[in-house]
């Protein structure tokens, strides 16, 4: 365990210098007076806090937490830490790492921006599930929370794992509008029925986390295959009626390729984990069928 | 980039706890069809012994042609017998999870694909039960 005791704040020393300094206006010996009862009173509470919580061992949470770091040696090799998190209502996974990281190893490294499941920089492997941190209740989990960086990638350090190979993917089935006729005017807008605003909608709330590729047997044996964050991306724009035939036979020519829609096993593993709740495969069937009806031709 | 750990196959080792009702599904599918695909080699060479036993029209109705008496010596066999039960097993459930792919790759029900799995398993078991008494019928 390379857990360290808080520190408890003792400042009292060059307080107390300055009290026996010399004599102080009656007003000022007052608040002087006060600021130490106060201070005595604040550090009487904090620990009684800290004895009411280490009295409370079913209020921590225990979590197990993958270490690497390739930059130090004796932390080479990897290894769970345990940390054991007070918790509070409605804590996430996110929050307790948060937490383990300000109070007991400032070294613990993992990413996150919004805390709010919309940036997808907190995809963990989760007690053996690929779940976004932020999004995870801790009250949902079993003890201990293992938590560990996304499988089938290369880890950069404790959980952050290396992504530029998913955004690679991501990047490779074009994942921008790109209209075959632009309208006359310059200011004109471009508009999207809703029927088929309906249709991609489920694919637009794609949030790049990859842990759909994470979680996917075919993509972890097959750097080649797009994978089910890509797909669904090219769904989203292979779909929208707006961009014309020649861009939609553009994008399936991509598609149809052999690491393309066809490396799909239909395992389900990415619908499963997907924090968005895309159905990731049932778009990928989509593309295979259109891919299908693109090339059988009935003379 | 830095360096980083790749922690290879180990990371998958024992990940099996963690599958879904899809990923059991295509396991079982993987292993099925392999399972049918070795029995079919077995198959055409018990079927084959029916060309040496061709045309001997004597052996055939007396019954000790090369092809009867393999058959009859195998089906003796309580190894077989039992072999037989598990071929079925085998073949009810690629079949039954071969039509659940077929759903899926039509995009039918597939917010249901675990329960159709779940279903395909039950009844395979069902069909497997209900044949051990055909199939073990006289061979103790």
């Amino acid at each position: 365990m390379s857990t360290q005791v808080p520190e408890t704040e003792t400042e009292t020393e060059a307080e107390t210098d300055v009290e026996h300094s010399e004599p102080l206006a009656p007003a000022q010996e007052e608040r002087m007076r006060k600021k130490a009862e106060a201070r005595a009173d604040r550090e009487e509470r904090a620990r009684r806090e800290a004895a009411e919580r280490a009295d409370d061992d079913e209020d921590t949470y225990h979590l197990k937490v993958f270490r690497f770091d390739p930059e130090v040696e004796g932390k080479q090799e990897p290894r769970f830490d345990d940390f054991h998190v007070p918790y509070e209502k409605g804590m996430t996974v996110l929050d307790a790492l948060i937490y383990a990281r300000d109070t007991f190893d400032s070294s613990l490294t993992f990413r996150h921006s919004c805390r709010q499941a919309i940036c997808g920089s907190d995809a963990l492997f989760i007690n053996g599930r690929q779940r976004l941190g932020c999004k995870t209740q801790l009250s949902d989990l079993d003890q201990p929370v293992r938590v560990e960086p996304l499988p089938h990638a290369d880890v950069e350090k404790d959980l952050v794992v290396d992504m530029d190979h998913f955004y690679d993917q991501m990047e490779a089935v074009e994942p921008y509008f790109d209209a075959d006729e632009l309208p006359d005017g310059e200011l004109e807008e471009q508009r999207q029925t809703r029927e088929n605003r309906e249709k991609v909608k489920m694919s637009t709330r794609c949030i790049w986390c990859g842990a759909c590729m994470s979680s996917c047997n075919i993509a972890a044996g097959n750097n080649e295959y797009l994978g089910p964050a890509a797909i669904n991306k090219a769904y989203r724009f292979a779909m929208d009626e707006r961009e014309g035939e020649d861009r939609k036979q553009h994008r399936l020519n991509i598609l149809e390729q052999e690491n393309g829609v066809w490396r799909c096993q239909t395992q389900f593993s990415c619908t499963e984990v997907c924090p968005k709740d895309i159905p990731l495969t049932e778009h990928i069937q989509e593309l295979k069928r259109e891919a299908v009806k693109n090339n059988l031709k009935f003379w | 980039m830095s360096q980083s750990y790749d922690r290879g196959l180990v990371e998958d080792f024992g990940r099996w706890r963690e599958f879904s009702a899809g990923m059991w599904a295509w396991v079982f599918h993987k292993f099925t069809g392999w399972v049918l695909v070795g029995y079919l080699f077995t198959h055409i060479a018990v079927l084959s012994t029916a060309i040496s036993a061709a045309g001997q029209t004597q052996a055939i109705a007396a019954e000790n042609d090369v092809y009867t008496t393999v058959i009859v010596a195998l089906e003796s066999l309580l190894v077989v017998r039992i072999l037989e039960v598990g071929l079925l097993a085998v073949a009810v459930f690629h079949i039954l999870n071969g039509c659940r792919l077929l759903l899926v790759d039509l995009g039918v029900g597939l917010e249901s694909q675990d329960k159709s799995f779940y279903a395909s398993l039950i009844l395979t078991g069902a069909i497997v039960v209900a044949s051990v008494p055909t199939f073990l019928a006289g061979v103790f």
